[in-house]
C-alpha cells in the first residue's frame, strides 16, 4: 500500500520550498481539475469568441523557421485563453480524444477517475511533495546564464534580453521525466498494480520509471527500440541495475511505444501503462502535463523573486511535448508571455529527414489521439529523424497541437547541426552540458534573441543533462571535421 | 444484431464470459428492422453482411469469417486467397488494409502489415485488386482498417471508394463509440455496414449503445488482448477447432479466424504452398462449425 503521512497538515509545517502563493495556486488548480477531471464533467473550456476567426488567420510565420516578428501580432488582441483543460471527451478543441480499441476504454476511464481522486487527496499530494523535494531534489534552480547572454548581446549591438535556464537537468535521474514518473508510479501503487509498463526513447524516461518503481517496490518492464538500446547502452544497464526488465523492439521509439500499449491491452488487470510524455489517449496527455506543470509553477515564483516580474518568453524543445507543456502550462493565461517550442529539424525541413511535426505534419489520429502527425499521402506514418533520439516521434502532444491552432504558442525548427553547435556553446560559455534534445531549445536563441525586448527575460528549459550524449557530439564533430577537411582539399582554389 | 467472435489460440481459455448474460434483453440477436433498411440501400450484386447472417440464422448455421492482410505476400496471392476462401465456404471475408502502426494487432498481423507495406501495398492498389476480384466472389467483403488512413482520404471519399468496388462492411478498431458519428453517417450514405467492436470488459450500458449503433454484425473480441499471438498452426489445429466449436456453442452467430490464416499465407515456402495450405485449413475449420 502507498505509504501515507499521518497527522494533520498545517501549512507552516510545509518546507520553505512551498510558499503560500503556490499552495493557493495549487488549490485553485485542484478545484478546477476536480470539475473537469471526471468523465462526466462539464467541459472546462479554453475557447474564446475570437478563436475560430483567429485560427483561419493563423499566419505562416508561426511555423516558419526564418521569419520572426518582434511580438506575434495575435498577442496584441486581448487573449482570454485560460489554462487549457480538456473537455469531458478528452479533447482540446478538436485535438486529443480516445482513439483506441474498445478494450482500452474501461482502463482509460478508470485512470481518469483515479487521477481526479488523487488530485484532491491530501495524503497523496503530501507524499508527492515529499518525493519532489527529497527524492527528485526540487525545486530546481532558475539560473542566470550571464556568458550566454553576453554572447548573444554582442551579436545584437550589445543589447538584448537576459537568458535564464530552468535547470531540470539537475533533477534526480538527470531529466524532467522523474516529475511524471514518480507521480504515476504512486498512482499505479494506489490502484494495486504490481507491474509498470512503459517505453523510452533516449532512456531518460526509462531510468526515471525504473528508479520510481524501485523506490515504490513495483516491477517494471521497459520497451525500447533495439537501435536506441545500442546507442544508449549505459542507460540500459542502469535500468537493469535498478531492477527493470528492458525489452528490445524492432524499429524506433514509436514502435516501442506501440508495443507498450499492446502489452497493456494484454495485461490490463495486473499492469499499469505509464505514459512518459504528453501523448496518447485521454487522460494520458493531461496526466503527464499536470505532473510536469510543477516546472512552470516554480518558474513563476522564482521569476518574481529574482526580478519581480514574469518571463517575456519561455523556450522549450518539443519532441512530444512533456517538458514544453510543463514549462508553458502555468503561463498559458498570461498573454504577455511568449511560448516558444522548438522541434527537431534533422537534416533540414526540405530534406524530408526531420521530426518537425508541427511545421510539416497534418492532423490525423496517432497512438490514440487526434493531433499533428507526420504522414504520407495514404495516412501511413512517416519515420521521423533527429540526432536527438528523444525528439524522434512522428506526432506531438494534442495540447500543443491545440496551442498551435489557436496561435497561443509559436513553433520553430532547429537542425541537427544547430543543436550540436548549441550543445558545445552552452558547454563552453556556461560549463553546462544540456542533452541534445534540450540543445534544440538553445539552438533557436540566435534567431529569437533579436525579437526579444531589451532588458527582457527569456527562460530556456534545460530539460535534461547531456553527458550521455557526448559520444554522439564527438562522432558528429569528427565526421563534420573530416567533411570540412575533404571539402577544403577538393574545392577548387 | 449478429455477433461474431474472434478466435485466438489459447487466449480463449481466459475468457469465462457467459455470452448470453451480456444481452439482458430477451430479443433475438438479429434485428429484423435493420435488415429491411439495409435491403433498401443495397445496390450491389452480392449479398450484404446483415443479409448473410439472416440467411445463416434461418439455416441454423454459424458464420465462418476468415481474416487476411491484403498484400501479404503480395496482392496477386491475396486475389487468389480471396477466391480460395470464398470457394471453401467462407460466409464473409475480412480483408485487412496494412497500416504502419497497428496498435490492435499482435506480432503475426503486425509482421504481415510490415511485409505488405514493404512491397508498396497501398489503398489504391487494394481497391484496384478488389475491383477485379469482388465480382467473382459470392460472399461479402468487410474491410479492416485503422482510422488515420480513412481520415487522410476523407471519410466520405473513402466510403464511396470502397462502396464502388463492392465492399459491404467496414471494421475500424481504433475508433471508440463516441467518435463514430461521422463514420456512421458517411457509411450509411454509401451503403457500407459499419461493424463496431465490443469486449468482455465493456460495461453493459456502453455495450447496449454499441449494439444500437452497429450494423452488419458486432465484433466481440473474445479475449482481452491483441490479435492471436502464439502457437504454430500445424501443432494447434485441433485446439483451434475445439475453440471454434466452443464459441459456436456459446451462441455466437459467427467466428472470425485471423492470425492463423495470416501466418499460413505469410510464412509459407511459396505463394502456391500457402494457398494450398489455406484451402485445406479453411475446409477443416468450416467443417467444424455447425
Amino acid at each position: 500500500m502507498a505509504s501515507k503521512l499521518h497527522g494533520s497538515v498545517v501549512s507552516s509545517q510545509k518546507n520553505a520550498f512551498v510558499s503560500s502563493s503556490e499552495k493557493l495556486t495549487d488549490k485553485r488548480r485542484v478545484a478546477k481539475m476536480q470539475t473537469s477531471g471526471r468523465a462526466q464533467a462539464q467541459a472546462a473550456e479554453v475557447t474564446t469568441p475570437q478563436e475560430s476567426s483567429r485560427t483561419s488567420k493563423l499566419p505562416e510565420l508561426m511555423t516558419s523557421s526564418l521569419v520572426f516578428s518582434k511580438r506575434p501580432f495575435f498577442l496584441e488582441r486581448s487573449l482570454q485563453v485560460q489554462r487549457t483543460q480538456p473537455n469531458s471527451a478528452g479533447k482540446f478543441g478538436k485535438f486529443g480524444g480516445k482513439f483506441v480499441a474498445e478494450t482500452l476504454i474501461a482502463c482509460l476511464d478508470q485512470l481518469e477517475a483515479v487521477f481526479a481522486e488523487v488530485l484532491h487527496d491530501e495524503d497523496f499530494q503530501e507524499e508527492l511533495e515529499e518525493a519532489l523535494r527529497d527524492y527528485i531534489g526540487r525545486e530546481t534552480p532558475l539560473y542566470h546564464a550571464r556568458r550566454l547572454t553576453e554572447f548573444y548581446k554582442s551579436k545584437n549591438g550589445g543589447e538584448g534580453a537576459e537568458i535564464f535556464l530552468k535547470r531540470e537537468d539537475l533533477c534526480h535521474g538527470g531529466s524532467h521525466k522523474m516529475n511524471n514518473a514518480i507521480a504515476q508510479a504512486m498512482i499505479a501503487k494506489r490502484i494495486g498494480r504490481k507491474l509498470v509498463l512503459t517505453a523510452t526513447a533516449s532512456g531518460h524516461h526509462g531510468i526515471a520509471t525504473a528508479s520510481a518503481c524501485a523506490k515504490l517496490g513495483l516491477d517494471c518492464k521497459i520497451f525500447m527500440a533495439a537501435k536506441d538500446m545500442e546507442q544508449q547502452l549505459s542507460n540500459v544497464q542502469l535500468m537493469t541495475l535498478l531492477g527493470a526488465q528492458v525489452e528490445g523492439v524492432d524499429g524506433q521509439f514509436k514502435d516501442a511505444a506501440s508495443e507498450a500499449l499492446r502489452s497493456w491491452v494484454g495485461k490490463m488487470e495486473e499492469s499499469y501503462h505509464m505514459t512518459g510524455t504528453a501523448v496518447g489517449p485521454h487522460p494520458c496527455p493531461t496526466l503527464v502535463r499536470h505532473f510536469q506543470s510543477v516546472i512552470g509553477r516554480e518558474t513563476r515564483r522564482q521569476a518574481l523573486e529574482k526580478w519581480g516580474g514574469k518571463p517575456d518568453a519561455l523556450v522549450a524543445c518539443v519532441g512530444t511535448g512533456s517538458n514544453a507543456l510543463g514549462l508553458f502550462h502555468e503561463f498559458i493565461g498570461d498573454s504577455d508571455v511568449r511560448l516558444v517550442g522548438v522541434e527537431a529539424g534533422g537534416f533540414g525541413l526540405e530534406s524530408g529527414r526531420h521530426a518537425s511535426t508541427l511545421s510539416k505534419g497534418e492532423v490525423g489520429v496517432y497512438h490514440g489521439a487526434m493531433t499533428y502527425l507526420l504522414q504520407d499521402g495514404d495516412g501511413q506514418t512517416i519515420e521521423p529523424y533527429s540526432v536527438a533520439v528523444g525528439m524522434q516521434y512522428p506526432a506531438v502532444g494534442p495540447e500543443l497541437s491545440f496551442l498551435k491552432e489557436i496561435g497561443r504558442a509559436e513553433f520553430y525548427s532547429v537542425t541537427d547541426q544547430e543543436a550540436l553547435d548549441a550543445y558545445e556553446r552552452v558547454c563552453r560559455l556556461e560549463g553546462i552540458y544540456a542533452s541534445l534534445e534540450a540543445s534544440h531549445a538553445f539552438g533557436i536563441l540566435g534567431k529569437l534573441f533579436p525579437t526579444l525586448p531589451k532588458g527582457g527575460k527569456v527562460v530556456v528549459n534545460c530539460s535534461a543533462r547531456g553527458d550521455e550524449d557526448v559520444d554522439i557530439v564527438y562522432k558528429h564533430k569528427l565526421f563534420h571535421g573530416a567533411l570540412k577537411r575533404t571539402m577544403a582539399q577538393t574545392t577548387p582554389q | 444484431m449478429a455477433i461474431a467472435l474472434t478466435s485466438s489460440f489459447l487466449q480463449l481459455k481466459k475468457c469465462e464470459v457467459d455470452f448470453h448474460t451480456f444481452y439482458p434483453s430477451k430479443k433475438p440477436i438479429v434485428s429484423l428492422r435493420r435488415y429491411t433498411t439495409m435491403a433498401a440501400i443495397s445496390t450491389t450484386k452480392s449479398v450484404g453482411i446483415s443479409e448473410t447472417f439472416n440467411r445463416l440464422k434461418r439455416e441454423g448455421k454459424v458464420a465462418f469469417i476468415p481474416y487476411i492482410t491484403a498484400g501479404d505476400p503480395d496482392l496477386s496471392t491475396t486475389t487468389e486467397a480471396l477466391k480460395v476462401l470464398d470457394s471453401c465456404g467462407s460466409d464473409i471475408i475480412e480483408l485487412g488494409v496494412p497500416y504502419s502502426d497497428p496498435l490492435a494487432d499482435g506480432p503475426v498481423i503486425q509482421a504481415a502489415a510490415t511485409r505488405s507495406l514493404g512491397r508498396g501495398t497501398n489503398l489504391d492498389a487494394i481497391i484496384s485488386m478488389l475491383k477485379e476480384v469482388v465480382p467473382q466472389l459470392s460472399c461479402p467483403i468487410a474491410l479492416f482498417t485503422y482510422y488515420n488512413p480513412i481520415l487522410k482520404r476523407g471519410t466520405g471519399r473513402f466510403m464511396s471508394t470502397i462502396s464502388n468496388v463492392g465492399v459491404h462492411g467496414l471494421v475500424v478498431p481504433d475508433v471508440p463509440l463516441e467518435e463514430t458519428t461521422a463514420l456512421r453517417m458517411e457509411a450509411k450514405k454509401h451503403g457500407i455496414e459499419l461493424v463496431l467492436l465490443t469486449t468482455p470488459t465493456t460495461p453493459t450500458d456502453r455495450m447496449k449503445a454499441i449494439v444500437e449503433a452497429a450494423e452488419g454484425f458486432i465484433y466481440l473480441v473474445s479475449s482481452v488482448g491483441v490479435t492471436g499471438t502464439r502457437a504454430s498452426v500445424s501443432d494447434k489445429v485441433q485446439a483451434l477447432l475445439r475453440e471454434i466449436k466452443e464459441i459456436a456453442g456459446w451462441g455466437a452467430d459467427g467466428v472470425i479466424v485471423g492470425s492463423a490464416m495470416v501466418k499460413l499465407l505469410g510464412e509459407a515456402k511459396s505463394p502456391q504452398d500457402g494457398l494450398r495450405e489455406l484451402e485445406n485449413f479453411t475446409k477443416s475449420l468450416k467443417s467444424a462449425l455447425p
